[in-house]
């Protein structure tokens, strides 16, 4: 009997292996291409829009951004208003959210009994789910008229104090600053205390357990134990929250009034970057529509560092926990 | 002694007036869903007609949004096919072949900030990058289309994706993997016949995550697709789409058409809250098989 060479079986091994080699490298090549896409769209974003605002970021420079004008009639445009406006909303909205966020975290965390916590957490993340359009269709139609009916109250009492008392003198329009970042702290609400809990639960059991047997009561364990723990990520989930307020264009642009003033009080209409942009872009041509681009870019670098710092700021919890 | 109960006293308390806020506070996050779903669901389901399905936005009041939901439908279902191939292949090369390295760290890094990264931005990057463009090679001829909407919505849904699928493929074992290698498998085929098969579902929930975060964009579309009147389904016109019709007919001064927005408003809440408790199922169900 005749013994069949192996060569043609080790050859086609060989031919084989060869292939399967060529196939992952294509393979890998295309993933890494896939993964490169996302870096592309964020450096995109992010030089599409200086480049679409170049008119006005290289041309008018300095004036741009400390100018309070913007007038397209004139071609005169400054970015002030609408800069104080998103910082304004959105550090209401942070007032505001970050707090009741706390106490949501709490409740779900410590207070709530263990079959409660599956379906309100799950209620307060569908608050996140809704579409930024509906925030701003129920900000317009009932939130305003609501808000104008309570803001001849907040003058009467709140405005009455010396110096803070400033901040809430004025028409009862509804419309605002206030009214917009109260809207807006509803939004970031889910953000801010799904952070806040997750990161809650990563306390180990053992030192909460070691806090409540010397005799610690529930809120001395959060707020001597689990608080300064997760201090970090906590932050950072602060942060994530302001990320999203200063970046939110449809809830405000319907509550916000839109027009280019900084004022003392918060019952007065105003403007943000993004409501100016989703407002005037379709109408404006030339130098205007320039003047929005270099809007986006500030907002877009504005954004991507605070964003940065909650992400970082998420990440050392993470270490701590060898993730 | 008097002073230890002092003391004892100011704590209990302090930590029944905390426990109160907290519920206090869970109530009032409660109080605004159940007021915004509440005011949606009561203005809206009395707006829907079946004129609201069969006539087109250009008749106003007396129409319906018929070609607005055919063409937030079409520029959806475009977005998930231009970002769900891209993402998920994105997600498997941070999970399978850059878990450790340098790049892998930075573009996950990255993708997280893309993931809350202001949608009007991405709707002014495609604006610049593809309606610009077209309108200056066709001497404006072609601008505004829905397939710009498409890939605006797409930006929006591609981070959702990577992070769904990188963090779904970490979970799939590692004797899995050894297994498939020690047969001799190559890592092509390991990816997309094993890993990728046995974190299925996982990756499934992410693309409907992503289907339902960009279904109620509204701003990356005011510039990219703009709005029409009329039905197309020309890729290249300008199209209609539910978010951006919704926030005209808002700004609308005629009572009538608030109607038809909070209509249109209804639908989209539906949808979008719909495909969340379906994600929630795939992903009960998928713990279930886990365990």
């Amino acid at each position: 009997m005749q013994v069949p060479s192996t060569e043609p079986l080790a050859r086609n091994i060989d031919a084989r292996s060869r292939a399967d080699a060529l196939h992952d490298r294509i393979f890998r090549r295309t993933l890494k291409f896939c993964a490169l896409l996302v870096l592309a769209a964020l450096v995109g974003a992010a030089l599409s829009t200086l480049w679409g605002g170049r008119e006005v970021l290289f041309g008018h420079g300095l004036h741009f951004l400390s100018s309070t004008a913007w007038n397209p009639v004139e071609d005169d445009y400054g970015a002030l208003a609408p800069i104080f406006g998103t910082l304004v909303t959105s550090l209401i909205a942070l007032v505001l959210a970050v707090p009741v966020s706390f106490g949501i975290a709490l409740f779900l965390t410590e207070i709530a009994p263990a079959w409660l916590r599956g379906p309100v957490g799950a209620a307060i993340e569908l608050l996140a789910g809704i579409p930024s359009i509906i925030y701003g269709m129920w900000g317009l139609f009932v939130f305003v008229p609501f808000m104008s009916r309570i803001e001849p109250a907040l003058s009467a009492t709140l405005g009455k104090i010396p110096l803070v008392g400033k901040l809430f003198q004025g028409p009862p329009l509804g419309l605002g600053l206030l009214t917009a970042g109260i809207v807006l702290a509803v939004m970031i609400l889910p953000f801010i205390s799904s952070v806040m809990r997750e990161v809650f639960q990563t306390v180990p059991t053992r030192l909460k357990e070691s806090a409540y047997a010397l005799g610690s009561t529930t809120w001395e364990v959060l707020w001597d134990i689990v608080l300064p723990y997760t201090r970090s990520a906590v932050i950072g989930g602060i942060f994530l929250g302001l990320g999203r307020a200063l970046g939110e264009t449809m809830a405000v642009t319907f509550v916000l009034g839109n027009s280019y003033n900084i004022t003392s009080s918060l019952l007065m209409p105003g403007t943000t970057i993004s409501s100016s942009i989703a407002n005037e872009f379709n109408e404006a041509v030339g130098t205007h529509r320039s003047a929005l681009i270099a809007l986006g870019f500030l907002l877009f670098v504005v954004t991507f560092i605070v964003l940065l710092i909650a992400r970082l700021m998420l990440r050392q919890l993470a270490k701590r926990e060898g993730r | 002694m008097s002073s230890n109960t002092a003391i004892y006293v100011r704590r209990r308390i302090t930590n029944m007036v905390a426990m109160l806020l907290g519920g206090f506070a869970t109530l009032l996050g409660l109080t605004f869903l159940v007021w915004i779903l509440w005011v949606t669901v009561s203005n809206g389901i009395s707006a829907i007609t079946p004129t609201l399905f069969t006539k087109i936005t250009a008749y106003g009041a007396q129409g319906g949004l018929s070609n607005a939901i055919v063409g937030s439908l079409i520029m959806d279902f475009t977005a998930l096919l231009i970002c769900a191939p891209i993402g998920v292949l994105a997600g498997t090369y941070l999970a399978e072949y850059a878990n450790s390295s340098k790049l892998g760290a930075t573009i996950r890094f990255l993708n997280d900030i893309l993931l809350s990264a202001p949608s009007i931005v991405l709707g002014l990057f495609v604006y610049v990058i593809i309606v610009l463009p077209m309108s200056n090679m066709t001497h404006g001829a072609i601008s505004f289309s829905g397939l710009a909407g498409s890939v605006a919505l797409a930006l929006i849904g591609l981070p959702v994706i990577v992070r769904t699928t990188d963090e779904m493929l970490q979970l799939v074992p590692g004797t899995l993997r050894e297994a498939a290698l020690s047969l001799g498998v190559p890592q092509w085929k390991l990816t997309m016949q094993v890993l990728i098969r046995a974190a299925g579902s996982g990756i499934l929930t992410g693309i409907l995550l992503a289907l339902a975060r960009l279904a109620g964009e509204t701003a990356p579309l005011l510039f990219t697709a703009f709005g029409n009147n009329f039905m197309t389904l020309h890729p290249l016109d300008k199209m209609a789409s539910l978010p951006v019709a919704i926030y005209q007919y808002t700004n609308d001064p005629n009572p009538a058409m608030h109607a038809i927005a909070w209509a249109g408003a209804l639908l989209i809440t539906m949808f979008v809250l719909a495909l969340s408790l379906l994600t929630r199922l795939i992903f009960s169900r998928k713990k279930v098989s886990y365990e």
